[in-house]
């Protein structure tokens, strides 16, 4: 951070960037808060034309779920590597999370291709625009994601490895992405089980 | 001696910037004084295309059915004129005011994260850019069906949907073109901005305040800055989402607002002034913070009710969220929603009055000494007292739905936003001048400058309220002859040509004093905070130690003791601590080490704009130079350290 | 607070203003001179709201002067008392207005649910918005007509009323508040007028280009003339005219221009779906047109008909390439719809 050897920073005790991440993380929840009361909004509504249950695929999208879920899992065990200073397994748990994540965004990608080929599109009726914005900007959350995991896997094997205190910090992505998680524990229960 | 680390020449994707001065140094700066510099510039300009915008609109209004502007060119300089002064004036304005002085009001070196604010700026600059690049790539045009006997020239090829862009005319079909696709990606790009520097001033202020500066030992200003920052913060994302609806309906065929399609377009009311009201305090605010600053200076006096000036604000940015509704009570809401949200707006006006009461209360047996940065604050309190006055007789919901939509409303507003925000301002650039510039302003001018624009102000605004009442609607291109609205508005236009005339004063007062002013001491107001312990104009490295804080007004008390009955009393310590601070402000002992320049975040903003481009056309390749660029931006500063290591690591060899 | 007090600060208000009004008089617009009892009840509302205000507003710029000149800095003048506050003054600036504000919430609250409630007996009229013109139906007469809205005097009014294309705003200043007309859902509005006369009326909600053109007139009768108007309102317009007049050459034009695939004159030509052009069968009895920015005489008609975008800007009227003396036929044709 900036400042001197003799310049205070950080009263609280919480680490300026970590910090930095929670606001933002704060923020997140508005943003998908607003997405999902428009879905809810327009899902008690009248429209006419085929709905999401016409076309989607419960365990498919349980599995891709699952997938997400066991993300998280490999992003603590990469944190934990890194806590006990094993450069080597830090990175294959993030390469790991990533590709988990890359999985996830796949089942994605193929779930809508399927919807579409089913005539549920984007401007299809209400609920359909709705659907695809509200997974969407979760699933554009998942790829920024994987592209900084990925970067933070590349800078761990250059230079002298990756530590909790440098440039791009593990933990601070490690929040975001169970963040997207989490986020991701809502969405499946209000758009598919609900 | 001072000693600044020349940063390490070590290759990132580019040679680390260096330069300290000239061009270069202010495109790659991370200092937060010099961001907040061009802040201002930057938002005085648009501040100048916004006043030139409301004088051709205020040409046009002069007489019954005018024909100076055409009705497109009208309701385009409208939309603009409040967009620009909103999101490219105010806002940033008040940005500028953040970034120069929050660092130096809490004690610290730079925000928490220098790059990050230096990002916010370009992404502004970006985001006005895009939004103004309307005029010459944006077409619009009568909706789907209606006829236009001319061609809309370059003048109406701006968004005309109204600031408020409601749905569904600000929609595709009955706005085509794209310059209502300008309006809403310029403001997603400014949206992003703000929500940048909202993170960093939390941050900031949290984390970032010097040994002893407690809570409740800031300054107000700082206060408001957090209040604000909280605002932005929860209230952007919701228009940001509504936005987005907006394109996607306008470009990839949705109806999230179109009735046809299963749309409403009520619920764009909703998230509009969801984000719409917090804004208004997020444009407000700012100034009750530079009063509160001045008053006391200038009264020497504390500030009456400290923390109920605090808590006050902290409870109008609160309550700021449940009011909403009350820009909509001629809208389909309920009998219930109108009196809930009459009787929340009703709330609001308490804490707001409280605020009042105490300013009078910090004037009031003070020694006051009337400056021209005192005289706006004064101007201010008289104003915005008018302006929140007027906003208690909106939510007399009946009463309301008679003023809604008038000029009632334009006055009340500009009241607020003018008589409140701009003269709180105003009365904050003249009064941090000396320290931003090390320079004395012109008091003569700065005295002229006040009268002239308190003139010009309640010429221009005060008969707007009697407009309103008497029936003259707003966004109104032209008004019949019979309505007899005719005298008042020549009065009005008039008065508008008062204000530019202010502005110009303002204007020559500013360059004439950068230049030829007076040098500034370092302390000219003999004031309360600690940005004035440090020399004038405020050196690179802001503090040249970090000071330790023991009171709320720290440098006042250090200056000032009390005697018996209460009063003031010079400490015969004060002349020798004041020169000791000045000797010590220019000559640090320790090396400093400062945030290094970078290229990053301007590489990183400048591909937003491009996606917007991308998205209006429909063009891959623009889409990927975007991309390009933010990848390239967000990676070359993922690895590129903040500070340079060069230095500890020799200390270690 | 019973209503004759409120009428009292009402005429001393208007003493008081007098020096605004010296330049303004008959502004029709004039929402601070209410013809009915539900603007009626709205003025009171404000001119309470207006006092309070007026008397805060003395009394913190009589301070705020006041300081100013007796506070001011003055050679020999010593330095001020250090107050830092005072919590019994908080208090009670914190109080007192949430007092003065419960009193006026009591009444706003009570006048809120009045004027949304429906009046018993009320004539039924639909609004319908459009761009940018209002359309007005009476469904217990089956009359449409356009522009200017003809009510009973004396006799509440309850409107009903929707969008066809972009958010409106109904506002009739002398009869009662605005009430936005929404696309897709219904609102309503009651109007009431005390006697006979002639009101104005304006969209007040931005609705696109010519939303400024978007303007209405509202024409109370008495019973008898309103009954007159209903029963005139109800016939259909004569198709045959005599041969070789002026009007039977305009009809003619009517019929051959292209005005028949907007325009309904009952009984001469009707189109089925949604009429996005006014309904002209009594043409002829309304003082206004174009969306009642023009007044209805020969020579707005011409100007007009020779070229409609040019007076009201984004028109779904387009201008039709009429030669002068189709247009003046045309007019004579117009003037026979009575």
């Amino acid at each position: 951070m900036s400042g001197g050897h003799d310049y205070p920073h950080e009263p609280t005790g919480v680490e300026t960037r970590k910090l930095g991440m929670w606001v933002f993380l704060s923020t997140e929840i508005l943003f998908f808060g607003t997405l999902i009361t428009t879905f809810l909004l327009f899902k008690g509504r009248d429209f006419p034309g085929i709905k999401l249950t016409d076309v989607y695929d419960i365990p498919f999208t349980s599995i891709s779920s699952f997938i997400l879920l066991m993300s998280s899992l490999t992003m603590v065990l990469a944190h934990n590597a890194l806590e006990n200073e094993d450069q080597e397994k830090t990175r294959v748990w993030l390469l790991a999370t990533a590709m988990l994540g890359a999985i996830f965004l796949a089942g994605q990608i193929y779930e809508f291709t399927e919807f579409y080929h089913k005539g549920f599109e984007l401007s299809t009726n209400i609920f359909s625009s709705t659907f695809y914005v509200l997974t969407g900007f979760h699933g554009l959350h998942v790829f920024i994601g994987v592209v900084f995991l990925i970067g933070l896997w590349a800078i761990g094997q250059r230079q002298q490895g990756l530590s909790l205190d440098g440039g791009m910090n593990l933990e601070f992505i490690a929040l975001y992405w169970h963040f997207v998680d989490i986020v991701w524990i809502v969405l499946f229960t209000v758009v598919y089980l609900i | 001696m001072t000693k600044i680390i020349e940063p390490a020449k070590r290759t990132n994707i580019f040679r680390r910037p260096s330069s300290e001065y000239g061009f270069w140094s202010w495109v790659t700066t991370v200092d937060h004084k010099k961001i907040g510099i061009m802040y201002g510039y930057a938002a005085f300009f648009f501040l100048l295309i916004g006043g030139l915008e409301a004088l051709v609109l205020r040409i046009q209004l002069a007489q019954p059915d005018n024909s100076f502007l055409s009705a497109a060119e009208y309701n385009a300089m409208f939309t603009m004129h409040g967009t620009t002064m909103v999101f490219l004036a105010i806002m940033p304005i008040s940005a500028a005011f953040f970034n120069y002085l929050l660092p130096l009001q809490i004690g610290a070196r730079d925000v928490a994260f220098p790059r990050l604010n230096a990002l916010s700026f370009w992404l502004w600059v970006a985001g006005g850019l895009f939004l103004y690049s309307t005029f010459i790539f944006g077409t619009a045009g009568a909706p789907e069906g209606g006829y236009l006997a001319e061609e809309v020239g370059w003048l109406g090829n701006a968004p005309n949907g109204g600031w408020f862009g409601y749905q569904p005319n600000a929609g595709f079909k009955y706005s085509p073109g794209t310059a209502m696709d300008y309006w809403a990606l310029g403001l997603q790009i400014l949206g992003i901005s703000s929500l940048v520097s909202a993170f960093n001033f939390i941050v900031t202020i949290i984390n970032m305040r010097t040994k002893g500066m407690r809570f409740m030992r800031m300054p107000v200003f700082t206060w408001m800055t957090f209040a604000v920052a909280f605002l932005l913060a929860f209230s952007l994302p919701i228009i940001a989402i509504a936005l987005f609806y907006v394109t996607f309906d306008r470009q990839f065929g949705t109806t999230f607002f179109l009735v046809e399609g299963g749309g409403d377009p009520v619920l764009w009311q909703h998230l509009f002034w969801l984000f719409g009201h917090p804004e208004v305090y997020i444009l407000i605010l700012p100034a009750f913070g530079i009063v509160s600053e001045i008053l006391p200076t200038f009264s020497r006096k504390p500030l009456f009710g400290y923390a109920a000036i605090v808590f006050a604000g902290f409870g109008i940015a609160f309550i700021g969220f449940g009011v909403w509704a009350h820009h909509m009570f001629a809208s389909a809401i309920s009998p219930v929603a109108q009196a809930g949200f009459g009787l929340s707006t009703m709330v609001i006006a308490v804490p707001t009055g409280v605020k009042i009461f105490n300013w009078l209360g910090t004037i009031w047996g003070g020694k006051l000494n009337l400056k021209t940065p005192m005289l706006f604050a004064l101007g201010f309190i008289g104003m915005f007292v008018i302006g929140g006055l007027s906003g208690v007789t909106h939510s007399i919901v009946p009463a309301d739905t008679q003023q809604t939509d008038t000029y009632y409303i334009v006055a009340h507003f500009h009241y607020v936003l003018f008589g409140g925000a701009m003269f709180g301002i105003f009365g904050g650039l003249y009064y941090w001048f000396p320290k931003v510039w090390g320079r004395m302003y012109n008091e003569t001018l700065g005295q002229i400058h006040f009268w002239t624009m308190m003139i010009g102000f309640n010429l221009t605004f005060g008969p707007m309220h009697w407009l309103g009442l008497q029936g003259q609607v707003r966004r109104t291109w032209v008004y019949a002859e019979e309505t007899n609205l005719g005298f008042w508005n020549l009065i009005v236009s008039i008065g508008a040509f008062i204000i530019a005339l202010s502005i110009l004063i303002f204007m020559a007062n500013w360059i004439y004093s950068r230049r030829k002013g007076e040098k500034a001491p370092f302390d000219p107001w003999d004031a309360r905070t600690i940005e004035w312990t440090i020399p004038s104009p405020t050196p690179v490295w802001n503090f040249s130690k970090a000071p330790e804080v023991k009171a709320l007004d720290d440098f006042w008390h250090a200056k000032y003791d009390e005697d018996e009955e209460g009063r003031a009393v010079r400490r015969d310590t004060a002349d020798a601590l004041l020169l000791q601070l000045e000797e010590e402000g220019l000559n640090p002992e320790e090396e400093i080490e400062l945030p290094n320049p970078s290229y990053f975040p301007i590489i990183l903003a400048s591909g937003l704009p491009f996606f917007g481009y991308a998205v209006i056309y429909k063009s891959i390749p623009l889409a990927l130079i975007g991309a390009v660029l933010l990848l390239v931006g967000s990676f070359g500063w993922a690895i590129e350290p903040l500070e340079e290591e060069f230095t500890t690591k020799e200390e270690e060899e | 607070m019973n209503k004759k007090g409120l009428f009292k600060y009402k005429n001393f208000s208007v003493l008081s203003l007098i020096f605004l009004t010296a330049c303004i008089e008959n502004a029709p617009m004039d929402s601070l001179s209410p013809a009915g009892p539900y603007a009626r009840q709205i003025d009171e509302l404000f001119w309470l709201t207006f006092w309070i205000a007026v008397g805060v507003f003395f009394l913190v710029m009589g301070v705020l002067v006041f300081s100013v000149f007796y506070f001011r800095d003055m050679p020999g003048k010593p330095e001020p008392k250090q107050i830092h506050g005072n919590n019994v003054l908080e208090l009670m600036w914190t109080i007192i207005p949430v007092l003065i504000l419960a009193a006026i919430a009591v009444p706003t609250v009570r006048t809120i649910f009045d004027l949304a409630k429906e009046p018993e007996d009320a004539l039924k009229i639909e609004v319908i918005g459009h761009q940018w013109w209002f359309e007005y139906k009476y469904p217990e007469y089956g009359i449409t007509t356009a522009n200017v809205m003809v009510i009973p005097e004396d006799t509440p009014v309850r409107l009903e009323m929707w969008s066809n294309d972009v958010l409106h705003n109904y506002w009739v200043p002398k009869l009662n508040g605005k009430r936005y007309l929404v696309p897709g859902q219904k609102t309503y509005l009651n109007l009431h007028a005390d006697g006979a006369d002639e009101f104005w009326a304006q969209c007040g909600e931005y609705c696109g280009l010519s939303h400024s053109k978007m303007r209405g007139r509202v024409l109370s009768l008495t019973q008898e003339d309103f009954e007159k108007w209903i029963n005139n309102e109800k016939l259909n317009a004569e198709k045959d005219l005599p041969e070789s007049s002026l009007a039977a050459e305009g009809q003619q034009v009517y019929l051959n221009a292209g005005c028949t695939q907007c325009h309904v004159i009952n009984g001469v030509w009707d189109i089925q779906g949604d009429r996005i052009a006014p309904n002209l069968t009594h043409f002829a009895n309304r003082n206004v047109f174009a969306g009642a920015a023009l007044k209805n005489n020969k020579e707005n008609l011409t100007k007009w008909l020779a070229n409609p975008p040019e007076i009201k800007p984004g028109t779904f009227m387009p201008n039709l390439e009429l030669t002068e003396k189709e247009i003046e036929a045309l007019i004579a044709y117009l003037g026979t719809l009575k």
